[in-house]
């Protein structure tokens, strides 16, 4: 099998051995990608810069000094800073834009030896679950059943149609409202949002501030817990960041979950779920029963009410953080007309700047913060979301070390399905995802089987706050369990 | 709550978005299916419940007030759509 193909781990291992070089490995991935255009996956390449950080890669191999992604092929979602590299978050009010400095989880990432492949499609803003609302159109998933077709998710679609489809060995993406762990199941990889402050958010483009987190999408359980050990830990630079150790998250993938209490949210079972989803549930909880946990009904009370408070807290966020884009700074700035004056420039910059779902997060985000209305919406979502995570609190307190429940509500749809003429129709395929966000809880998204229609299905555990290590030990159990080895055909 | 036309022109105004009359309509339209999603959050009984404020209940860090940072004009004034003799330059806002 072409290397691009391979894990981290396996290729972490044949580099260590000298079975393969960093910079064979990186061009088997350039190589992919640009076979792999159909997908619109990858939408600024940096391939000069990706084998010169593997031939660095190389030479630390060779001195024997090699952290596990010392010379590991990696794409990098648009919202990530990468010094020189167009930086877009997906949106036309960013064309142009080269950031001066890296992210911290670049900077992290290229410490650690990864090479960096380029920047992978998205939602403009991480706004979305479809890439759909991309400045680039939309990524395409590799998974094809007919003559349709699919969204890989969203918003980081870019990042799972590419490692689904080989084109890189991991990603980084993002996650407000389960827009890593939406895509990852839509694609059938394995996806983690850590806990909130586990990674540190400083040059990753914002949306929702009290939302966001970064992590790793990866081919396996076990890859994810190697790149999240390269990705994660405290930095002074984001106030959020926890100051506290990163586990060897690799080394509990210990398969061992022998008396661990697994809780089943009775509030998750929706009225009209699907039998194929339903039933892949199930076929969870037996897994993880043969594996000698116990499965426990819980009750999460306020579960239906997440949805609601995200699309108020998260557009309330995002109006003050997009407000930075003002024509003055970076990005785009419109052309102005005789006699236009400041306000004419701000105006006129974000209505072109600015792509429609965008507009209308801001304004919503805008009306819910504005006089007279900021106590009947704002305040109560903050109120509602204390009460949804004190569910997890209780639940936790209880007992329960791992949540488990289905990721999405469906699989991957075709583009052009949804949320034409209501808005809401799309923000539902976050329904199950939303709810560890506003609580900060770590969660993990892992491919368990194909639906009736031939394309991937996942399931979610959800973890203890700072847990990602026993989560990521469950998520491998539930991974080995399933056997999830089907790969899409390749008609790119 | 539904949202009129009117009403959707001055959230365009305070988010300093420019929005053609003629697409008010449809905005609203649009505005008000996300609020009425957001309704449901008043069948919840918040009575006595504190509002969220922080994530992760720690302390944030302090640091000394101290400037750390520094003499980088030209790199921050790199991406600047329109930047003359060291500044950012804008139309002009005071007659």
């Amino acid at each position: 099998m072409s290397a691009n193909t391979w894990t981290i781990a396996d290729a972490r291992d044949a580099l260590r051995k000298g079975e393969i070089t960093a910079v064979d490995l990186t061009m088997a991935c350039l190589t992919a990608i640009d076979a792999g255009d159909g997908l619109n996956a990858f939408v600024h390449k940096t391939p000069e810069m990706a084998l010169e950080q593997a031939r660095a890669a190389d030479a630390r191999l060779a001195a024997g000094e090699a952290p596990a992604m010392c010379g590991i092929p990696v794409g990098m979602k648009d919202l990530f800073a990468v010094k020189g590299v167009p930086t877009q978050a997906g949106s036309n009010i960013l064309r142009g834009f080269k950031p001066e400095y890296d992210s911290t989880v670049t900077t992290k990432l290229v410490d650690a030896g990864a090479v960096l492949l380029g920047k992978l499609n998205m939602d403009e803003f991480a706004m979305g679950s479809s890439t759909e609302s991309s400045c680039y159109g939309p990524a395409v998933n590799p998974w094809k059943i007919d003559d349709r077709k699919l969204t890989p998710g969203g918003s980081s679609g870019g990042s799972a149609a590419a490692v689904a489809a080989d084109l890189c060995l991991a990603a980084t993406g993002t996650d407000t409202g389960g827009s890593i762990r939406q895509p990852a199941a839509f694609c059938g990889i394995t996806g983690i949002k850590p806990t909130y402050g586990r990674v540190s958010r400083w040059g990753i483009v914002a949306y929702a501030s009290s939302l966001d987190q970064a992590g790793p999408m990866t081919k396996t359980v076990r890859d994810a817990a190697i790149m999240l050990g390269a990705m994660a830990g405290h930095d002074p630079k984001d106030s959020t960041s926890a100051d506290l150790a990163v586990p060897d998250f690799e080394a509990a993938l210990t398969g061992d979950i022998r008396g661990k209490q697994i809780g089943i949210p009775r509030e998750y079972r929706l009225d009209g779920m699907p039998t194929e989803i339903a039933a892949l549930w199930d076929r969870g909880m037996d897994m993880l029963r043969d594996a000698g946990a116990k499965i426990v009904d819980i009750s999460l009370p306020h579960t239906k009410y997440a949805l609601p408070t995200y699309y108020v807290i998260a557009p309330a966020e995002a109006s003050s953080n997009l407000a930075r884009y003002d024509g003055v700074r970076y990005g785009h700035r419109a052309k102005l007309a005789q006699g236009d004056g400041i306000t004419e420039m701000y105006e006129k910059t974000r209505a072109e700047g600015f792509g429609p779902e965008v507009q209308r997060r801001i304004m919503a985000g805008t009306y819910v913060l504005s006089a007279g209305f900021y106590d009947a919406y704002y305040n109560r979502a903050r109120k509602v979301r204390a009460l949804i995570k004190r569910d997890f609190e209780q639940v936790f307190a209880a007992g329960i070390d791992a949540i488990l429940a289905p990721t999405t509500p469906s699989s991957a749809f075709g583009l052009g399905e949804q949320g034409g003429s209501n808005p809401v129709e799309m923000y539902l395929n976050d329904v199950f995802t939303v709810t560890l966000n506003l609580a900060g809880l770590p969660g993990v998204a892992v491919p368990v089987g194909l639906g009736s229609k031939g394309l991937p299905l996942g399931l979610q555990l959800i973890g203890r706050p700072w847990e990602e290590a026993a989560l990521l030990n469950h998520a491998h159990v539930l991974e080995t369990a399933a056997g999830f080895v089907a790969k899409p055909g390749k008609w790119w | 709550m539904s949202i009129d036309s009117d009403t959707a022109r001055k959230v365009a105004k305070l988010a300093r978005i420019r929005v053609e009359d003629a697409d008010l309509p449809a905005l609203a339209g649009k505005l008000s299916s996300i609020l009425g999603f957001m309704e449901q959050l008043n069948e919840v009984d918040v009575t006595g419940i504190e509002p969220m404020t922080s994530v992760t209940p720690m302390r944030l860090k302090r640091r000394a007030d101290v400037v750390t940072d520094g003499n980088i004009q030209a790199a921050v004034l790199k991406n600047a759509p329109d930047a003359r003799e060291g500044f950012f330059a804008v139309p002009k806002v005071v007659e």
